[in-house]
C-alpha cells in the first residue's frame, strides 16, 4: 500500500515561521489565512450593519434630522439628514459589502481555508503562496472599496454628499457608465467600485482554483469521494461556481472601467438623456450586455454565498442529532444539481429588462427546476432530525434557524422565478424580503453556526453557550420580523430603493406603523450582535478550555489538539476508514465513530 | 471482469493518498486556470459579437492586403512558437533539459516577434485614424452609421490577448533561466499555458480580422 501514494512527496512542509510578520500577517498557513479572512469578514459587516442602520432610520423616519450624523458623516450628511442620493449610495455600499466582502469572503475564504485542508487530511492548501496572495488581493479589494466611500470628498464636486455610487450594488448601465453626470458618486466612486470589484473577482478565482486543486489532489489516504464531510463538497461546488463566474464579471468589469477612463461605450446606446442632458460622445453600446454579463456572475454568486452555509448545516445536525445525514449521496447530487442548474438561471433577473417571453419561460423553468435539489436538501435535513435525540447546542440551533430561513427565503423564490409573478413584483420590497432571508440572512446563520461550532478548534476555548443562545434568539426572531413584513409591504406595491414612501397614498395608512416596527427590530436585531462580539472576545481570552473533540464529532479536525499546529497533523497523514457521519452505529462502543477509527468486521452497511 | 477491474481500479485512484488524475498540482493549478481565462475571453468575445450583431452598422475596413497578409504572418508566428513549445516539452520528458531549454528560447523568440508585429500593427492603425475611441473619417464616410466599438473591441481584445503573449514570454523566461530546477511536468505546464494562449488567437484571428475584411476592395 505504502508505495501507492507518491503524493505526499509533494505535500508543502514549512516548518512554523518565527517572527510576528510571517507568523500573523503574511502568512502562508491556510488557518491564518482562514482567521484573516474572518476578520475581515467580521469588520466588513459591522461596516454594512451600520449602513443598514442609516437607512432603517430615514425609512421609518424620513427627512428628519439625526444630530449624531453631523459628527458621523460630516461630508455626506451636513445638516444630518439623509438625502435620497445619501441612502441610494448607502443601499450599494450596503450591498456590495455584505455580498462580496462578507457573504462570499467569510464561509468560503474563511472556514473553507481553514477546514478544507484539515477535513481532508492535508498538511495545507495546494499553493500557499497563492493563497495569501488570495487574501492580500482580497484585502486591497477592501480597502478600495473603503475608499469609494470617501470618492466623494475626494472628488469634492458634486453639490450632494453620498458615501459612494449610487447605482446599486449591480451597477446597471448606463448610469453606472456614464460618470458624475448621472450623479454623485457615479465618476470616482463608480471607478474605484469597479476596480475593486475586479481585484476581488482575481482573488477569488485564484482562491478557487487553490480549494479544486486542493480537494482532488491531497485528500488523504482512504479519504475517497464519498467519505467527504458534505462541507467539504460544497466547498468544492462554490470554488467550482467561483472558478467560472468571476472571470466573466472581470470581464465586464474591465469594459466598465474602459467606459470610464477608455472614453469607451459599451454600456451606453446613442440617445441617452440624462439629468437634464443628452449624451453627445457616446453610443454603439448596450445597457443589456452588461446584465447578462453581471449576473451571469450573479446568479451563481447566489450559490456562492449560500452553498458553504448548506455544507456546514448539513454536517452539524447529523453531529447533534448524533444521526448519519439522511440521504448522504443525495446531499452531494443536490449539492451539484443546484450548481450545475445555477448557471443557465441568470435571465430570471432580467424578466422586466425586454425579454423575449419565450426566452423568459426558459430561465424560468429552469429557476423552478432548483425548487428540486433545494427540496431534496431540506427533506433530507428534516429527515436527519427526524426521532433524533437532539442536543440543543447554539450551533445546532443556528443550523436548525438555517433550515427555517432556507425554506422561508426559498419559497418566495419560486413566487419570484415565474414572470408572470415576477413581473408585479419586481423591485419591490418582495424583492427585498426573500434575497435577504435566504442569501442575506440564511448564508449568515450558516456563518454563526459554523462560528460557535468550529471556535474551540480554532481558538481551543468554548463560546458561552447562554450568551450563544440569547443571541440566537433575539437575531432568528428579529430578522423574521424585519423580513416578513416586507414581503408584505411588496405585495402592496412599495417600491425598493426609494428613500421614502412618503406621499404614496396606494400603500395605506398602516404602511408607516409597518415600516417603523422593522425598522425598530432591525435596531433591536444589530445591538443583539453586541451579544456575539462580547461573547466572542469573552471566550477568546476566558472561555473554558476545550479538548480535542468537544462535540463528539468524528471528522478529522476533531483528532488534532485545539487549536491545531502549524502543519495540522504534526507530520502524520492520517488514515481514513469511515464515511463522516457514523453516528450511533449499532453495535460500536461509543455513538460516533472517528473517521481515522480502526476498521470494523465489514458491516453490510459499509 | 473488464468492467470490475475497472471500476477497482477507478476506486484506486480516487480513495485518496494518490493523485487522482496523476497529475501534480500545478498542472492541475493551470488547467483550472485555463478554464475560467477561457471564460474571460468568451465573455469578451461575446460582448463584441452582441456589439456588432445590435449595430446598425459595422466597418469591415481590412483590405487582404495588406492587413490579412500580415495578421497571417502573425499568426504563423504563432503556431510555429507552439511547435517549438511541443519541442521543448517533448525534450524535457527525455530529460534533456540543455535542448528542452533552447526551444524554450526559441518559443520566446516567436512570442516576442508576435508582440513586435502586433504593435507595429496597432501603430500602424492609429497612424490611419482608429483609436481605442474614435474611428477614422474615411471609415465613417464609407460605412456610415458605424459603432465607435469597433476600435473599443479591436483594441481591448487583441490587448488583453498580447498582455497574455507577454506574460507567457515572461513565464517562458522563469522557467528557461531556472531550468535545472524544474521538472518536465513544469515545463509542460508552461506549455499548456503557451498553448492556451496560442489557441485564444485562433479564435481572435477569425473574429476579429476575417470577418473585417474589406470585400469592395477585393476587385481592385
Amino acid at each position: 500500500m505504502a508505495e501507492a501514494h507518491p503524493v505526499h512527496g509533494e505535500v508543502h512542509r514549512h516548518e512554523p515561521p518565527s517572527g510576528f510578520i510571517r507568523k500573523w500577517i503574511f502568512s502562508v498557513d491556510h488557518k491564518v489565512i482562514g482567521i484573516q479572512y474572518w476578520f475581515l469578514a467580521l469588520f466588513s459587516v459591522f461596516v454594512g450593519m451600520i449602513m443598514s442602520l442609516l437607512m432603517r432610520l430615514q425609512l421609518a423616519w424620513p427627512g428628519r434630522e439625526w444630530g449624531f450624523l453631523k459628527t458621523l458623516l460630516p461630508a455626506a450628511a451636513e445638516n444630518g439628514t439623509i438625502s435620497p442620493e445619501l441612502y441610494l449610495s448607502l443601499v450599494t455600499m450596503h450591498g456590495t459589502i455584505m455580498v462580496f466582502f462578507v457573504l462570499t469572503t467569510a464561509p468560503q475564504g474563511g472556514f473553507g481555508n481553514y477546514f478544507l485542508p484539515i477535513q481532508i487530511g492535508a498538511a495545507d492548501m495546494a499553493f500557499p503562496v497563492l493563497n495569501m496572495l488570495s487574501f492580500w488581493l482580497t484585502f486591497v479589494a477592501l480597502a478600495v472599496m473603503m475608499l469609494a466611500i470617501f470618492a466623494n470628498v475626494i472628488d469634492d464636486t458634486a453639490a450632494v454628499g453620498v458615501v459612494g455610487p449610487i447605482g446599486g450594488w449591480t451597477g446597471y448601465a448606463p448610469l453606472s457608465a456614464l460618470g458624475e453626470r448621472a450623479g454623485p458618486g457615479q465618476g470616482t466612486g463608480v471607478v474605484l467600485w469597479i476596480t475593486s470589484i475586479a481585484f476581488f473577482c482575481v482573488a477569488s478565482l485564484l482562491g478557487a482554483l487553490n480549494f479544486i486543486t486542493t480537494m482532488l489532489n491531497l485528500r488523504t489516504r482512504g479519504m475517497s469521494l464519498l467519505r467527504l464531510p458534505l462541507t467539504c463538497w460544497a466547498w468544492f461546488t462554490t470554488a467550482v461556481l467561483a472558478l467560472l463566474s468571476f472571470p466573466v464579471l472581470l470581464a465586464g468589469g474591465v469594459l466598465m472601467l474602459f467606459d470610464h477612463i477608455g472614453g469607451t461605450s459599451f454600456f451606453v446606446p446613442a440617445g441617452s438623456y440624462v439629468n437634464g442632458q443628452l449624451v453627445m460622445e457616446k453610443q454603439g453600446g448596450s445597457v443589456i450586455l452588461w446584465q447578462h454579463l453581471f449576473w451571469y456572475f450573479g446568479h451563481p454568486e447566489v450559490y456562492i454565498a449560500i452553498l458553504p452555509g448548506m455544507g456546514l448545516t448539513s454536517h452539524i445536525l447529523s453531529t447533534f442529532a448524533r444521526k448519519p445525514v439522511f440521504g448522504y449521496r443525495a446531499m452531494v447530487y443536490a449539492i451539484f444539481a443546484i450548481g450545475l442548474l445555477g448557471f443557465f438561471v441568470w435571465g430570471h433577473h432580467m424578466f422586466q429588462s425586454g425579454m423575449d417571453p419565450n426566452t423568459a419561460i426558459v430561465f424560468s423553468v429552469i429557476t423552478l427546476a432548483i425548487g428540486v435539489p433545494s427540496a431534496i436538501k431540506t427533506f433530507n435535513w428534516l429527515g436527519t432530525l427526524w426521532g433524533a435525540r437532539i442536543r440543543f447546542t447554539t450551533p445546532m440551533i443556528f443550523s436548525i434557524g438555517f433550515v427555517s430561513l432556507f425554506v422561508s427565503g426559498g419559497i418566495t423564490g419560486i413566487f419570484l422565478g415565474q414572470t408572470a409573478v415576477d413581473i408585479p413584483l419586481h423591485d419591490t420590497y418582495f424583492v427585498v424580503g426573500h434575497f435577504h432571508l435566504i442569501m442575506g440572512v440564511a448564508a449568515i446563520f450558516g456563518m454563526f453556526a459554523g462560528t460557535y461550532f468550529w471556535f474551540p478548534k480554532m481558538f481551543g476555548r468554548m463560546m458561552n453557550e447562554t450568551m450563544g443562545k440569547i443571541h440566537f434568539f433575539i437575531t432568528f426572531i428579529g430578522v423574521n420580523c424585519i423580513f416578513m413584513p416586507m414581503h408584505i409591504m411588496g405585495i402592496a406595491g412599495a417600491p425598493r430603493r426609494y428613500s421614502s414612501h412618503e406621499g404614496l397614498a396606494y400603500l395605506g395608512d398602516s404602511f408607516m406603523p409597518m415600516t417603523k416596527f422593522v425598522s425598530i427590530a432591525a435596531f433591536v436585531t444589530i445591538a443583539a450582535q453586541l451579544i456575539f462580539v462580547v461573547n466572542l472576545v469573552w471566550s477568546w481570552f476566558k472561555g473554558p478550555k476545550a479538548g480535542e473533540n468537544p462535540w463528539e464529532a468524528t471528522s478529522l479536525e476533531w483528532t488534532i489538539p485545539s487549536p491545531p499546529p502549524h502543519d495540522n497533523f504534526a507530520g502524520h497523514e492520517p488514515d481514513v476508514h469511515h464515511g463522516p457521519y457514523e453516528y450511533s452505529v449499532p453495535g460500536a462502543e461509543k455513538d460516533y465513530t472517528m473517521q481515522t477509527d480502526p476498521e470494523r468486521a465489514k458491516s453490510a452497511g459499509d | 471482469m473488464a468492467a470490475e477491474a475497472k471500476a477497482e481500479n477507478l476506486a484506486a485512484e480516487w480513495n485518496g493518498g494518490v493523485l487522482p488524475y496523476k497529475i501534480g498540482h500545478r498542472k492541475l493549478g493551470m488547467w483550472l486556470f485555463i478554464m475560467s481565462d477561457s471564460l474571460t475571453f468568451c465573455a469578451l468575445l461575446i460582448g463584441y459579437s452582441y456589439a456588432r450583431a445590435s449595430s446598425e452598422n459595422w466597418p469591415t475596413p481590412f483590405p487582404f492586403s495588406p492587413s490579412i497578409i500580415f495578421s497571417s504572418m502573425m499568426t504563423l508566428v504563432l503556431l510555429s512558437s507552439s511547435l517549438t513549445m511541443v519541442f521543448a516539452v517533448a525534450a524535457a520528458k527525455r530529460g534533456e533539459k540543455k535542448i528542452a531549454r533552447t526551444w524554450i528560447l526559441a518559443t520566446m523568440f516567436f512570442g516576442a516577434m508576435f508582440i513586435v508585429l502586433h504593435v507595429t500593427e496597432w501603430f500602424h492603425l492609429f497612424h490611419e485614424g482608429l483609436y481605442f475611441d474614435a474611428l477614422p473619417d474615411e471609415w465613417l464616410a464609407k460605412w456610415p452609421g458605424s459603432s465607435k466599438l469597433f476600435g473599443a473591441t479591436f483594441f481591448g481584445i487583441t490587448g488583453l490577448h498580447m498582455f497574455h503573449v507577454l506574460t507567457g514570454v515572461i513565464y517562458l523566461g522563469v522557467i528557461a533561466a531556472r531550468i535545472k530546477k524544474f521538472n518536465a511536468e513544469d515545463v509542460e505546464t508552461s506549455g499548456l499555458y503557451w498553448h492556451f494562449v496560442d489557441l485564444v488567437w485562433m479564435f481572435v484571428f477569425p473574429l476579429l480580422y476575417l470577418l473585417s475584411v474589406d470585400f469592395s476592395a477585393v476587385g481592385h
